[in-house]
């Protein structure tokens, strides 16, 4: 019995010995037949039990069960750490170079005018306005007499306008659409009216004979100057950050009064005066004011019962500003290398 | 408006301002400063010398070496090619190291080896021109005959020394277009007292009852006219300082008589003209409109026809002048002048407006009276112009004031509420505060009134009131609140279709592009529009500024042809580009057209081809939910590829189309390859949106499937096999999908064979393989009648 008892023993470290130096999955299954396999050599030892005394053999049968168990682990142990290892080997294998560009997706872009325009209408959606439209082809009557601007009116020569007949323009400014809001809607009033308008200037870097205008109009009881300023304060605070700053200055317009000018404080100097801003210190980003009582009372809705503000801005020079562009053709070029950049 | 300090100085103490604080506080009290320049600032080291010496230079014929007494101790040699130097000439005088306008510096060196110190100045190398100082000459160094010292600064010796404020003067304010008008405004904003000039006169001579008489026949047109005469003129240059304030104010000295009328213009904003007595014929002066057809030869030396609305100052027989807008060639001062006529008048703005414009002279007159000018200054105007003759010596001022005066003189009262408001600009101020602003500038207070000075024409209303107290309260102490009530901001139904359309088509990777809305009528031929087309009708506009911009598009297309032609020409490979732009519909019997609004596409490049841009179309309107929609081909619209168009049909309504364009069409565009491009109407698939359908359970049973080739005549659309397929299947038809469509050796000439694969399947159960071979089987029996067969 010792005999058994003691080649068992020697299979066992035998088997451990010859295991650690299998290299391959081939190897450990030979190596698994050798000792483990109905002519190996375990199954060789168990099969001389008969010989055993009853006493004897199930010690014997005890540890040959032991040692067939501790084996069957480590060629366990080793297959998974050999399939490990050949795993390792393949990734090695399809190592790539991630520094080479990526493949894209087309995608599309959206016009940079229309790109901050969308922002500018969440911010003012935000506050509660909603969106009003207006014709582009327009009457005289909207464009000019009912905002205060009668013929022959002096301000008309700032704004060169386009004829299309004695009494239809080319609407000069997105103010029309406050006439034909109030003509349709009764206070309270809160909208934005964003658009295209038209003015007679040849192109040049700052100059188009069509731009894009956003106009603001609230009419309520009891509007007051300081709501437009709170009002325009917070729209310049979303658009430019919080820590942007604006100041307010009179100015005319015929159909506000009291009229005013938003200056934007150049980003650049912070007011001391640089190239940017021309030595100013402050940029001119929007004009406004309380709508003029006699344009209340032209739509029919009675100033002594409601005030309003309104206000307009032109979206190229804010576009423009927003990426550092120079030259306002570029907008209407639509060429696909400065679209793409947005 | 150019505004001199030194000549603000005069009426209001401003000492003690610097000038970037000066503009700071005039911008924010509502009198906008564009920016400021100080005199001379440019000029370093130049200083007054007198020649002392000058001798000619041993190796040049044309440069000569001064020696100039600078005020130094030891005089500097300076070498010159001018030729107008003299000994004992007092010169400006550019020191080594010294800066001239524009920045030009001085350093000493050689000239043709003889040491120069420095460089003797022309007027024109200091930044001035004879205007400035009429007894120089222009090429050659500046002879000064100015009291002055040697070695002193050329600045204080030439009195370059004012400070130079431009202001932007909003339209409704033309009493601030004067420094009197702006030294109101500096006054109340600085708070400080306002000094305003009160012309006096020394008894005059004469009478001018003797030689001129007035009469004004449209007193609507002209509701003040005011005369009065100088004799004896004696014409010459101005005196410096009455340069040096119009140089200041950006007007060129003329001489003395025209220098008065400029300077009373600045002073007080009333344009002035002074006629040449002896050709006011008859002595008689008439204010009337012109008569048909009657002409002027204008001071520019333009005959001008003029028509029966413009107001003309007459003399007995012509116009001499067309009234506040220009003078006539006999009206302006000439040297032999001997008696003149001062006009101080007021014109009807709107009137003087449309003449100027008619006859495409807008002048620095013309641009004052339009704005509606105050009667009252014609006669403080007059007064101090004739000051000035006698101040001058320019002439003897004749006795008597000649005064047409049919303007109304009541005062504009507006009752002041102060509780309105404050409650309009959103304050809480004082009722006395509120009168404190109104007397600073020139109103009067009458109990519960105001009363509006004369010369702000602006303020008609409360509101104009209001204004006047919010700027000098300050714009910036306005509290800053939120607008109360209720607000229920929100896109509507269609403007958020339109925002979908946007983003169904990014998502696609179609680039979005702005276009003009005008174009020229000639577009219309490049993309090959019939010349009977509805289309060709448009909007025109009466004064464009070029045949390229002169209608109102009725067709997306010619835009976005430039686009893609641009974009090819600067040789971007490829593009996939829409636009959701408007057209411009003329309605026949109504002033404003139909603006529709238009989805285009355009395409161009190696992965465009029709069915790439018909993808983008489906998944468009499927994306956006449009009712089932029908691809009708069309080969009669000529932008397009006649065999390569498709017209979108939605019950029976063309709603859009698409193809390939036109090779002729593309030729016309410099376009090499091939474009695609597609419209559609926007509205029309906004009144085509269906319902959102619910959510669909994902299927509990399997699939079968079926592979069915067709064998059918070539020009057989697919979407007939596809319609009949649908239609016959039923509704256990999932998915059909077109996998291949083949011409060639394997079917007969003249046929095609398409193939399709069928998704079949139940809701309730798994399709038994008989129920799948009766739907096949029912679809071949369907597409017999059409000569379809299974391909075997």
């Amino acid at each position: 019995m010792t005999n058994m008892l003691n080649a068992l023993q020697t299979i066992k470290e035998q088997a451990a010995q010859t295991l650690c130096d299998v290299g391959d999955v081939k190897a450990l299954e030979e190596l698994r037949v050798k000792y483990l396999g109905k002519k190996g050599e375990l199954t060789a030892i168990l099969k001389q039990m008969g010989t055993l005394s009853a006493q004897d053999r199930p010690k014997v049968g005890q540890l040959a069960n032991e040692i067939r168990g501790d084996i069957e682990s480590l060629i366990e142990q080793k297959a998974d750490s050999l399939k490990a290892a050949l795993l390792d080997k393949k990734l090695q294998a399809e190592k790539i170079d991630v520094t080479m560009p990526g493949k894209a997706a087309p995608i599309g872009k959206q016009h940079p005018l229309n790109k901050v325009l969308d922002e500018i209408k969440e911010i003012f959606l935000g506050m509660g306005f909603s969106i009003a439209q207006g014709p582009e082809v327009e009457l005289d009557y909207y464009n000019f007499e009912a905002l205060n601007i009668p013929k022959n009116h002096p301000a008309r020569d700032t704004q060169d306008t386009f004829y299309i007949s004695d009494n239809v323009v080319l609407r000069t400014q997105t103010s029309p659409v406050q006439i034909r809001t109030m003509e349709k809607q009764k206070p309270p009033i809160r909208v934005i009216a964003p658009g295209r308008v038209y003015r007679s200037d040849a192109v040049d870097a700052t100059h188009s004979p069509l731009f894009h205008q956003i106009e603001g109009l609230v009419v309520d009881k009891g509007v007051t100057m300081a709501d437009l300023k709170g009002t325009l304060e917070m729209f310049a605070k979303r658009l430019y950050g919080e820590d942007s700053v604006v100041r307010f200055r009179p100015h005319h317009f015929p159909f506000t009064e009291p009229s005013a000018e938003m200056d934007f404080q150049c980003f650049a100097c912070h007011g001391e005066g640089c190239r940017l801003c021309k030595g100013e210190g402050w940029i001119e980003i929007l004009g406004c004011g309380m709508v003029h009582p006699k344009v209340l009372s032209i739509c029919g809705i009675d100033p002594e019962e409601y005030s309003g503000f309104a206000f307009g801005m032109g979206l190229e020079r804010i576009v423009m500003r927003r990426y550092n562009i120079d030259d306002l053709r570029l907008f209407f070029e639509n060429d696909l290398r400065f679209l793409q950049q947005f | 408006m150019n505004l001199s300090m030194k000549w603000l100085s005069d009426y209001v103490d401003v000492s003690g301002i610097a000038p970037r604080q000066f503009s700071e506080a005039m911008t924010m009290s509502g009198s906008k400063v564009e920016g400021w320049e100080i005199e001379g600032s440019e000029i370093e080291k130049v200083v007054v010398g007198k020649i002392l010496s000058v001798t000619a230079h041993q190796d040049s014929d044309h440069l000569v070496i001064c020696k100039v007494d600078v005020g130094a101790e030891e005089p500097i040699q300076i070498v010159t090619g001018a030729n107008n130097v003299f000994d004992g000439a007092i010169v400006p005088v550019a020191l080594d190291g010294s800066t001239l306008p524009g920045g030009k510096k001085i350093k000493k060196g050689k000239l043709r080896g003889v040491e120069s110190n420095g460089m003797l100045c022309s007027l024109s190398e200091l930044g001035l021109t004879a205007h400035d100082f009429p007894y120089a000459i222009e090429d050659g160094i500046f002879i000064m005959q100015e009291d002055c010292q040697l070695g002193q600064d050329i600045q204080s010796a030439l009195g370059l020394n004012d400070t130079c404020v431009e202001f932007e003067i909003t339209s409704n304010r033309p009493d601030c277009m004067s420094v009197t008008g702006l030294a109101r405004e500096a006054a109340a904003t600085f708070d400080r007292e306002l000094k305003l000039p009160k012309p006096s006169l020394k008894p005059g001579v004469d009478s001018i009852e003797n030689y001129l008489s007035v009469e004004v026949a449209a007193p609507a047109l002209c509701p003040r006219y005011v005369a009065r005469m100088v004799k004896n003129i004696k014409i010459e240059p101005s005196p410096r300082w009455m340069r040096e304030r119009l140089r200041a104010s950006g007007v060129r000295p003329i001489n003395n008589i025209v220098d008065i009328t400029n300077y009373v213009m600045l002073e007080y904003g009333q344009p002035m003209h002074a006629f040449d007595h002896k050709y006011v014929k008859g002595g008689k002066i008439v204010v009337r409109t012109a008569k048909p057809g009657e002409k002027i030869t204008t001071l520019d030396d333009v005959e001008r026809t003029l028509s029966p609305e413009m107001l003309v100052i007459c003399d007995q027989e012509n116009p001499s002048a067309v009234a506040g807008v220009m003078g006539g060639e006999y009206s302006g001062i000439q040297d032999d002048t001997n008696m003149i006529v001062f006009e101080s008048a007021c014109f009807n703005g709107a009137s003087i407006r449309t003449t100027a414009k008619k006859l495409g002279m807008r002048t620095e007159s013309s641009s004052r009276f339009e704005k509606q000018l105050d009667p009252q200054t014609c006669i403080p105007a007059v007064q101090r112009a004739c000051e000035l003759v006698e101040l001058l010596g320019a002439g003897e001022v004749i006795d008597g004031i000649i005064d047409v005066d049919n303007s109304n003189h009541e005062p504009r009262r507006i009752k002041l509420e102060p509780d309105w408001i404050n409650h309009f600009i959103g304050i809480n101020l004082p009722v006395e505060k509120m009168h404190e602003i109104l007397l600073k500038l020139d109103f009067k207070i009458d109990g519960d009134y105001v009363i509006v000075p004369s010369f702000r024409g602006d303020v008609e209303h409360k509101a104009d009131v209001a204004e006047e107290i919010a700027r000098f309260y300050g714009y910036d102490k306005i509290p800053v609140t939120a607008i109360r009530g209720v607000a229920n901001g929100q896109y509507t139904a269609s403007q958020k279709f339109e925002s979908s359309i946007d983003k169904i088509l990014l998502a696609q990777g179609m680039t979005e592009v702005a276009t003009y809305s005008f174009i020229s009528p000639k577009y219309y031929d490049k993309i090959a529009l019939p010349a009977d087309s509805e289309l060709r009708r448009c909007v025109v506009i009466s004064n464009p500024l070029g045949e390229d911009t002169s209608v109102m598009r009725t067709s997306t297309l010619p835009s976005m042809m430039e686009v893609l032609s641009r974009n090819y020409n600067n040789r971007n490979k490829a593009a996939s580009l829409y636009e959701i732009g408007t057209i411009y519909l003329p309605i026949e019997g109504r002033d404003l057209p139909e603006e529709k609004q238009v989805i285009t596409l355009g395409m161009y490049g190696e992965n465009a081809d029709f069915f790439t841009l018909k993808g983008v179309v489906e998944t468009l309107l499927s994306s956006l939910r449009i009712k089932e929609c029908d691809y009708v081909a069309n080969s009669a619209n000529p932008t397009f590829h006649p065999g390569r168009c498709a017209d979108i049909v939605i019950d029976g309504q063309v709603i859009g189309t698409l193809g390939e364009i036109h090779p002729v069409v593309c030729e016309n565009y410099q376009i090499g390859g091939k474009a695609y491009a597609a419209v559609i109407d926007e509205a029309s698939l906004f009144a085509n949106v269906s319902e959102e359908s619910g959510y669909r359970p994902l299927p509990k049973f399997p699939a079968s499937t079926r592979d069915l080739a067709l064998l059918c005549e070539d020009d057989l659309p697919v979407a007939v096999l596809e319609k009949t397929i649908k239609s016959s299947v039923g509704h256990i038809l999932e998915k059909l999908s077109l996998f291949d469509v083949y011409r060639g050796q394997q079917v007969a000439p003249g046929k095609k064979s398409v193939a399709f694969n069928l998704t079949l399947r139940a809701a309730d159960r798994t399709l038994t393989d008989e129920e799948a071979d009766a739907a096949v089987k029912r679809v071949l029996k369907a597409l017999a009648g059409m000569d379809v067969q299974l391909r075997g």
